[in-house]
């Protein structure tokens, strides 16, 4: 009794397992996003010490 | 001795789990020829925005983009050239996370990263800059 009700704990923790995995593959990686999105931010915003550089290239905007 | 079994199964499952767990995580694409021209363009333009940010003129958008947010912060001489960098900017923003969606083979990623970079936009940003809460309101950070 107690055995068949384990397996039927594992069998269900399988199949949500199993959906938990289809989820992540089929939609999408939130974490890598946001490691991907900080990376570009920190470059456009120059967030990074080792990224500021110094005021040599200045757009020419002002018409 | 099936209780025992069971508990294998569990185990098995789950160390199972974080294998799956862990190929997710994996980095994506965006060293790409087109983003890190997207990147730089931005970049220079943000000399030209930041003050913008800290005047409150412009603020960050709840969808990833920028926004004319309080035009009396712009003396009426200058709005013409604000409103050209806030929608040359947009432009770029649309273009750097369709660019990231298409590096990685799944276009249909676009609006996620797109909510991605909003949220961490938001998130980074300056203390005075103004951005667009959750309804759509302009806040100070």
């Amino acid at each position: 009794m107690t055995g068949t009700a384990g397996w039927r704990i594992a069998g269900v923790t399988l199949a949500c397992v199993l959906a938990g995995c289809v989820t992540i593959n089929i939609y999408f990686p939130a974490a890598a996003a946001e490691r991907a999105a900080d990376r570009i931010i920190d470059e456009v915003w120059q967030l990074k010490p080792d990224a500021v550089k110094p005021k040599t290239d200045k757009p020419a905007a002002t018409p | 001795m099936t209780r025992l079994n069971a508990l294998r199964a569990f185990v098995l499952v789950l160390l199972l789990a974080f294998a799956g767990l862990a190929a997710a995580q994996a980095n994506l694409e965006i060293n790409t020829p087109a983003i890190a021209a997207l990147q730089r363009s931005m970049q220079e333009r943000h000399a030209q925005l930041q003050p913008l940010y800290a005047s409150g003129a412009v603020g960050l958008t709840r969808d990833g983009n920028v926004a004319l947010r309080d035009a009396n912060a712009v003396p009426l001489a200058q709005r013409a050239q604000v409103n050209a960098l806030v929608a040359a900017e947009n432009q770029d923003r649309a273009a750097l996370y369709r660019e990231i969606a298409r590096a990685n083979g799944k276009p249909e990623w676009e609006s996620d990263i797109r909510a991605t970079f909003a949220q961490r936009w938001i998130d980074k940003a300056q203390p005075g800059w103004y951005y667009q809460n959750a309804s759509g309101a302009w806040v100070r950070k």
